[in-house]
């Protein structure tokens, strides 16, 4: 039953497919990307930079964060607060983010104003002002995001000290937001110089996605972003990750309720990578272990043995590095840490020596062919699939083919990778052991005013 | 297509090719009398289906979390089938199913591509677990353990302690006062005859609603629509809600937590659904705390002295008075200090009501990115459902921009140096000490 009905879902041709994207270079290296989709009339603009905290040297690590922050705090033409208050008039939203691999600001709109959101991004890409008194309140605010973000969460904590095990000597080893005393001592002219090293058209892609004209777009571009002169944009140097030769353990104590274990292993990205399917059948790996309720891990070890209270694993292709396979384990009363680990280890070791059935492969194809529809009702989504995958060296049209390339994966490819990179050697492996919270005292309450 | 003409200032510039551009929200009873909401949504071959029931946590009684549980309980085997081949059968077609309890809802969920055979597993599977849940006593046991785990997982979190703390503090013995996940003591006493018990009651077609949102004809949603209601029992509307009472007197609580930074909330209930004073307090608070990078609250908290990375307020409108919030989360050594500019911005919005040129950016903002409201199925999906489990006009929507471009000035203030009063404002911290 359900393989015949996954062989209906092949032969499935799409009415609606996503119209091709259309790409044009501006003089200045400014890569334009657009996808229109008319859907709705709204349009989103992002602006991907190729910088992020893989590019920090040490000292300085969460500097492109910081510098994402500053990028707010106006220009000449438009001073600290107009900018946001420009877009919040005009009915937009906006905000940016940060990664590994890339900075991006983005704006969505009703779709007749995209040019305020191409004025405003193309001056502050060239004119940011960088004062040391902004500057101390915003170092301020992201001590703040850090403290949430991780410093009391214990699982985000035994997170950051996992990826600082597991690599040695690769950037992806530092968290984004960067270590404490690197964001409490930034200075402005680190600010600068990053700014001046890294933000130039020849380094940024823009990306539209809405109910626009391409060619409208480009025009719009030409005019706004065309002007900004081209820079010398320096290589970076390789940092490629010094091969892992054992085992890597480490128990995390801190303040917490229940144990969890995290578990990673050094796998290539689709950039690292030599051959191509190896990353796609990663992928698959990964869906067959957590794509789903059905898939293994919660069917196996949360349903069927009742070992874990919440289980999971995780592979992300896209990164510009050499990546982590992740696993993660809570254990229900009465189970170890130990036995979470011995258990996903069975998991691993099954999926190295037994082929995965033609159901699952069948499920797995038919869970991405159904997301690349249904993705298509994000035009947020549709445009970040494309800033990614162009930020990291793979080109948009990669991004485009994900699709095709994952049909093409075989169960066989998905037992040799399995067997190839999921290896004890290339493991590590972080338990978070809980310390007795301090005493919570009851409330003290006493009235206001 | 019905299509219906939206306020021209906000039409006239759209294409025709476009979907989203106006809403028509179609309405109708099946045969057996479910109340089914529709809205046409073509341009990609995929349907979202959602059945909200009035069994939100406002329903729990003593069984604080039954709510939740009872809904987390439906997927675990129903008809014929146990968890795992519930789970085949959706993921199979490329069916995703969700689920969720809030205070005054619950709901179940499907999204489905909609070839026809796709949909048609996809649907029959949603049908059973709605319809005929299987509530084994193996299942309860292994979802009630879950739920005890990951409960006491968030006795990590200063933000949970705070939210579970204000929560009680705004609503004192009103069903609203406790969270929508339960205490650890209650979902231990908790039984499966409990939990069967609130299933009958409540997921009955006369406390439901279905919203869809879709490639589908009017005639297949009729039909999915028949076939989804068709095995619930008709049962009975539950039980209008208590009125909240405002709390008797202001209050300041602070907890003591092992944490870096103090985690700040405020409030009181504030704003119900069918509110008189709905859009000056909405286009209000966009001023004062909801408009994302540019609210007061935002840049007297963040901008203006680094006090915290997030600062806000917002409304969330109940069948009853739902809260009013404005929280923020700062470095324990400033929390009195965030504490006062939050006291401050607060009173001074309340006391001089906000100047036109905000009152005008915010309109600005609210009607020119209107669009951005619904322009995609997911959000569609989310205000069809709402004004179905609320019974808001059909028009919602399209006349939101009018409603929003009508509120003055005085208005908002009036409104909420009614609605806030200070004197009663409940303030949360949770932290470490000084």
């Amino acid at each position: 039953m359900v393989g015949r009905l996954f062989l209906v879902l092949l032969c499935y041709s799409f009415s609606a497919n996503a119209t091709e994207v259309q790409e044009r270079v501006l003089s200045n290296g400014l890569k334009v990307l657009v996808k229109e989709e008319h859907r709705s009339p709204v349009v989103v603009s992002q602006i991907w930079y190729k910088v992020g905290s893989s590019y920090e040297p040490s000292g300085i690590t969460g500097i492109s964060h910081m510098l994402e922050h500053m990028m707010f705090k106006g220009t000449d033409s438009h001073p600290v607060g107009e900018f946001s208050a420009i877009i919040a008039e005009n009915g937009g939203r906006e905000n940016a983010f940060t990664g590994r691999d890339y900075t991006a600001y983005f704006q969505t709109l009703e779709k007749t104003r995209l040019a305020i959101s191409f004025e405003l991004e193309a001056d502050r890409m060239q004119h940011l002002h960088l004062l040391a008194e902004e500057l101390d309140k915003e170092l301020q605010v992201v001590m703040e995001e850090r403290r949430m973000r991780t410093e009391d969460k214990p699982r985000a904590k035994l997170q950051e000290y996992l990826m600082a095990m597991a690599y040695s000597n690769s950037p992806y080893r530092n968290p984004v937001i960067g270590w404490p005393s690197d964001i409490e001592n930034y200075q402005v002219d680190d600010l600068k110089k990053w700014y001046q090293q890294w933000y130039a058209p020849n380094n940024a892609t823009l990306i539209v996605a809405g109910d626009v004209q391409a060619e409208e777009v480009f025009k719009l571009a030409e005019q706004y972003f065309g002007p900004i002169p081209v820079q010398t944009i320096q290589t970076l140097k390789p940092q490629v990750e010094m091969p892992q030769v054992g085992v890597r353990r480490m128990t995390v104590k801190l303040a917490a309720k229940v144990p969890y274990i995290l578990m990673a292993y050094k796998v290539p990205s689709l950039k690292t990578v030599d051959q191509k399917w190896e990353a796609y059948a990663l992928d698959v790996l990964a869906a067959v272990l957590d794509g789903g309720d059905s898939a293994r891990l919660p069917a196996k070890l949360q349903r069927g043995q009742q070992l874990t209270s919440s289980v999971g694993a995780g592979y992300d292709l896209g990164g510009r590095l050499e990546e982590l396979f992740m696993f993660e384990a809570t254990p229900v009363k009465g189970k170890t840490l130990l036995d979470m680990e011995i258990a996903l280890k069975i998991e691993i070791r099954s999926l190295q020596r037994v082929l995965i059935s033609e159901q699952e492969l069948a499920r797995v194809k038919a869970q991405v062919l159904a997301s690349s529809v249904y993705e298509q009702d994000s035009l947020f989504y549709q445009a970040m699939k494309l800033g990614m995958a162009e930020t990291v060296g793979l080109g948009w049209k990669t991004a485009e083919q994900y699709r095709d390339k994952i049909d093409q994966v075989t169960a066989e490819q998905v037992r040799l990778v399995a067997d190839k990179y999921l290896l004890e050697s290339q493991l590590s492996i972080a338990y978070l052991e809980p310390q007795t919270m301090s005493a919570v005292h009851a409330p003290r309450a006493h009235h206001a005013h | 297509m019905h299509i219906k003409l939206l306020l021209s200032f906000v039409l006239c510039s759209f294409a025709s090719t476009t979907v989203f551009a106006a809403v028509a929200i179609q309405h109708w009873q099946t045969s057996q009398g479910g109340q089914v909401y529709f809205v046409s949504s073509p341009g990609l071959p995929m349907v979202d289906i959602r059945l909200v029931f009035a069994a939100g946590s406002a329903r729990d009684g003593e069984n604080h979390g039954i709510a939740a549980l009872t809904t987390n309980m439906l997927e675990t085997g129903a008809g014929k089938w146990n968890a795992d081949q519930i789970a085949q059968r959706f993921d199979a077609v490329g069916a995703k199913y969700s689920s969720a309890t809030h205070r005054d809802m619950s709901w179940v969920g499907l999204r489905s591509l909609t070839q026809d055979d796709l949909l048609a597993q996809a649907l029959a599977t949603f049908q059973q677990i709605i319809s005929q849940p299987q509530f084994t006593q193996e299942q309860f046991q292994r979802i009630k353990e879950q739920k005890l785990i990951s409960l006491t997982q968030q006795q990590e979190r200063p933000g949970y302690l705070a939210k579970k703390t204000f929560y009680q503090s705004i609503y004192g013995e009103h069903p609203y006062a406790h969270l929508v996940s339960g205490e650890i003591a209650t979902i231990k006493g908790m039984q499966l005859a409990d939990i069967k018990q609130f299933y009958q009651q409540y997921y009955v077609r006369d406390n439901a609603v279905l919203a869809i949102v879709g490639d589908l004809t009017e005639e297949q949603a009729r039909q999915t629509a028949e076939t989804l209601f068709k095995q619930l029992k008709p049962g009975n509307k539950a039980a209008q809600l208590p009125h909240v009472n405002l709390p008797a007197k202001g209050k300041a609580q602070q907890i003591n937590f092992p944490s870096t930074q103090t985690h700040i909330l405020a409030g009181l209930p504030g704003l119900s659904r069918k509110d008189a004073d709905y859009f000056p307090l909405y286009v209000g608070n966009y001023i004062l705390g909801g408009g994302g990078l540019v609210s007061q609250l935002f840049l007297e908290i963040r901008e203006k002295r680094g006090l915290a990375y997030s600062a806000y307020s917002y409304f969330s409108p109940l069948a009853e008075l739902g809260p009013f919030t404005i929280g923020l989360q700062t470095q324990n050594k400033q929390s009195k200090l965030a504490i006062d500019i939050m006291q401050t911005t607060l009173a001074e919005f309340i006391n001089n009501g906000p100047t036109p040129e905000q009152l005008i950016a915010a309109q600005k903002n609210l009607t020119g990115g209107f669009v951005l409201r619904f322009d995609s199925n997911k959000k569609l999906l989310n205000y069809v459902a709402t004004i179905a489990f609320y019974q808001l006009p059909l028009d919602y929507l399209q006349s939101f921009p009018g409603k929003v471009s009508l509120v003055t000035v005085d208005e908002i203030k009036s409104a909420f140096q009614r609605r806030i009063n200070t004197d009663l404002l409940q303030i949360i911290s949770v932290g470490g000490q000084e």
